[in-house]
């Protein structure tokens, strides 16, 4: 469902992404995990389209279609959702009423017809219940006053109202204690589905121990320097990234990767 | 084209205004002096005590100087090239149906929801067998009528409650006030009356009333409301449906009595040509507005919503007098291009358990200027008074400013005053955000300056809040179309 090729990008003039590959097919869960520095954020900001992010070279294709050619909002409308890594306080806006305003442009954009609010109630209380979570955050202003671990909560509840086809999670561990990041895990777990790939992004490897990734993939300077199986994320928390840059990737890539 | 520029093009006001007429016949020349006020009463057809007052005011002006400590850039303004009187437009000189008028304006009416029938009057059509407002009119007044409600033009009030006017005229902003209601008080030529008797509760919005027949405001327009004791009235002045006038400089004052347990809730919504993307042409709204608790129990309250005028200068106040009186001021300000705004609002407590609540919103995008200026005094005899103020700033883009002047006096231990002020910038990941769920790029500007302002709205009539939430966008959002 999506090929990224030999990527590059620049933030503020400096190359970030410097050759980038990665496919992922549908129903599978990606991690990426890399030491500070080395473009975790940039491929999400990205792929999702933000200003300031410049594509220098390569292409991405996500269903078929050149990701880079669409702006930002018609690569949500085509189903990719960014979970932020600091998701943004908008005040004074229902989050019930944002989440239907994007709903509905996203079923616009699809030729779907748009939800009034009754239905759209209805689907929201269904998400809410396979989430586990409270209505609470629903009469709140988006993210206005959230704690760290609600506003998290609050990107997984998005995503599963907006169903995406491509979900790309940004350190969405940062800042969480460990029963929020269970709550979070849980609630990914319950959104992994055949028709939707995930790209977990993250500094830690505790959060894989909720999130099974079926590959691990390792980000430095620029490029993917190593995949691997869930293991590998193991191995990174055991030997921290130095090991990468010890010789580490040689290792890995001669397949000897538990030598000391 | 970059973000900060698709937002740029985003809030450029596209300023819809309608036609500019040619001046009438009936217009004095330019020019003031003695001269000039006495014909403008004889004109008005007034009794020889308000053209002493007038007068009065006059000799007053002329001591006063122009003041410049607000936080604005204003050309230098020559009084005497200013024309003191025009009389009303005379329907041949007006469009005759809709169908002369500019379609853009039209658009405009359309995209703020202006109701059908009201568009050919805003749109200064002559009103014979277009546009039945007289009917409207009169099955209003005669309501007003039952309720012993008195609401009419100011000249009219002159004349047939001359004593009400006598009594209250400048009992709130005395003509020495400052420079701009000293020379509103020596050439008024007119505005509305509203007179609450005792006990009453206003049947209706006085705004529904008002749309329909004080369109054509003057430069210097007076406007006095009474309340009685126990009395209620909510009065929205302006339009959302851009105005545009020949006069650049507009100083109007409001004058509010709230007599013991009386309720004055005053609402403007002004949308004025604020001038074109280089600042140039637009209208200086200079206005003196204050409301007196006079009566204990009573209250008052503000709510406005500016985003038009090249420059805005006002500071809607509240005096606390009666014991327990609240006063409120509720305002969201938008600047764009070149616009400047200096507003904000002063409470003077002066009786014992007054409270007073400030909720200010200012936008600033483009090059635009806004800034707060707030004053809230308690005296040595309110014991107890409270107040709280809460002044929040919006900033799009990079070229704009936002300024926030509090000014606090307190002369009572008992006092208990909070300020709270925050400035944002609507950011790029705000916008961001929004865009990344799908929602474009002006529906996400309108609602996140939607929920900004969330607070001011509120205190709005229903009808419109809604009007102001579409106006923002309208203001905000030239590139619609």
């Amino acid at each position: 469902m999506l090929q990224i090729k030999n990527l590059h990008a620049k933030v503020a003039g400096k190359e970030i992404l410097k050759g980038l590959n990665l496919e992922l097919e549908a129903g599978e869960i990606h991690a990426i995990m890399g030491p500070n520095g080395a473009g975790k954020s940039t491929l999400g900001n990205v792929l999702a389209g933000r200003e300031g992010y410049e594509v220098t070279a390569g292409e991405v294709i996500f269903n078929g279609k050149n990701l880079l050619d669409l702006e930002p909002e018609e690569r949500a409308c085509e189903g990719v959702f960014l979970a932020f890594q600091y998701p943004v306080e908008i005040p004074g806006v229902n989050n019930t009423y944002f989440l239907r305003a994007a709903l509905n442009a996203q079923r616009k954009y699809r030729g779907e017809a748009e939800l009034d609010s009754v239905d759209f109630l209805r689907l929201v209380r269904e998400k809410l219940k396979i989430l586990d979570i409270g209505d609470k955050l629903l009469h709140r202003a988006v993210n206005e006053g959230f704690s760290g671990g609600e506003k998290k909560r609050n990107e997984i509840f998005q995503m599963a109202v907006l169903e995406p086809k491509l979900a790309v999670l940004d350190e969405t561990d940062s800042g969480l204690d460990i029963d929020a990041l269970k709550t979070v895990a849980t609630g990914v777990n319950r959104l992994r589905s055949p028709d939707r790939g995930m790209i977990v992004v993250t500094h830690y490897q505790r959060l894989l121990d909720y999130i099974v990734p079926d590959k691990v993939h390792v980000l430095a300077d620029g490029k993917l320097v190593a995949t691997g199986g869930a293991d590998l994320a193991l191995k990174l928390e055991e030997q921290g990234y130095a090991w990468l840059e010890d010789g580490g990737i040689q290792s890995l890539e001669l397949g000897a990767g538990d030598q000391q | 084209m970059s973000r900060e520029s698709t937002i740029d093009g985003l809030v450029e006001q596209k300023y819809r205004h309608g036609f500019v007429t040619d001046i009438e016949s009936d217009t004095m020349p330019p020019g003031l002096s003695e001269e000039v006020i006495r014909a403008i009463s004889i004109r008005k057809n007034e009794p020889e005590w308000l053209l002493e007052w007038r007068l009065k005011a006059y000799a007053t002006w002329l001591k006063m100087e122009q003041p410049n400590w607000a936080h604005l850039n204003i050309e230098e303004i020559d009084f005497q090239k200013i024309s003191y009187f025009s009389s009303p437009k005379s329907d041949k000189d007006r469009p005759q149906s809709l169908d002369e008028v500019d379609p853009k304006l039209l658009e405009t009416y359309d995209k703020l929801g202006v109701p059908l029938h009201e568009r050919a009057r805003l749109a200064g059509v002559a009103v014979d067998a277009v546009f039945d407002s007289v009917s409207v009119g009169t099955t209003f007044k005669a309501e007003l009528r039952k309720a012993g409600v008195i609401f009419c033009s100011f000249s009219e009030a002159v004349a047939e409650h001359p004593e009400l006017v006598k009594k209250y005229l400048g009992s709130v902003v005395p003509q020495r006030d400052n420079f701009f209601a000293a020379l509103n008080s020596a050439v008024f030529t007119d505005g509305s009356f509203v007179f609450i008797p005792r006990g009453v509760r206003c049947p209706m919005e006085l705004s529904t009333y008002f749309r329909i027949n004080a369109a054509e405001t003057g430069q210097f327009e007076r406007t006095l409301i009474v309340a009685e004791e126990g009395s209620h009235v909510s009065y929205l002045e302006g339009c959302t449906a851009p105005m545009r006038d020949e006069n650049q400089l507009h100083a109007a004052v409001v004058e509010l009595i709230a007599l013991e347990d009386a309720n004055i809730k005053y609402s403007t919504v002004q949308n004025w040509y604020p001038g074109d993307e280089n600042g140039k042409g637009g209208i200086y709204n200079f206005v003196t507005k204050r409301g007196d608790c006079r009566g204990d129990r009573s209250r008052i309250s503000w709510t406005q919503v500016e985003t038009g005028s090249a420059i805005t200068w006002k500071y809607p106040s509240c005096v606390l007098r009666g014991d327990d009186s609240v006063g409120e001021f509720y305002s969201v300000a938008l600047t764009s291009n070149y616009q400047q705004a200096d507003t904000g609002t002063k409470m003077v407590h002066l009786g014992r358990n007054t409270r007073s609540k400030i909720i200010s919103k200012g936008i600033s995008a483009m090059q635009g200027q806004n800034a707060y200026r707030g004053l809230v005094k308690v005296s040595p005899k309110a014991d107890n008074a409270r107040n709280y103020t809460q002044c929040d700033s919006m900033l799009i883009g990079k070229k704009c400013g936002a300024h926030t002047f509090p000014y606090i006096e307190v002369r009572n231990p008992t006092a208990k005053v909070e300020h709270e002020a925050t400035t944002s910038r609507i950011g790029e990941d705000q916008l961001f955000y929004c865009l990344q769920r799908g929602i474009s790029e002006e529906d996400a500007v309108s609602m996140i300056v939607d929920g900004f302002c969330k607070q001011v709205f509120k205190e709005l009539p229903m009808e419109f809040a809604v009007e102001a939430k579409a106006l923002l966008e309208v203001s905000l959002e030239g590139a619609v179309g």
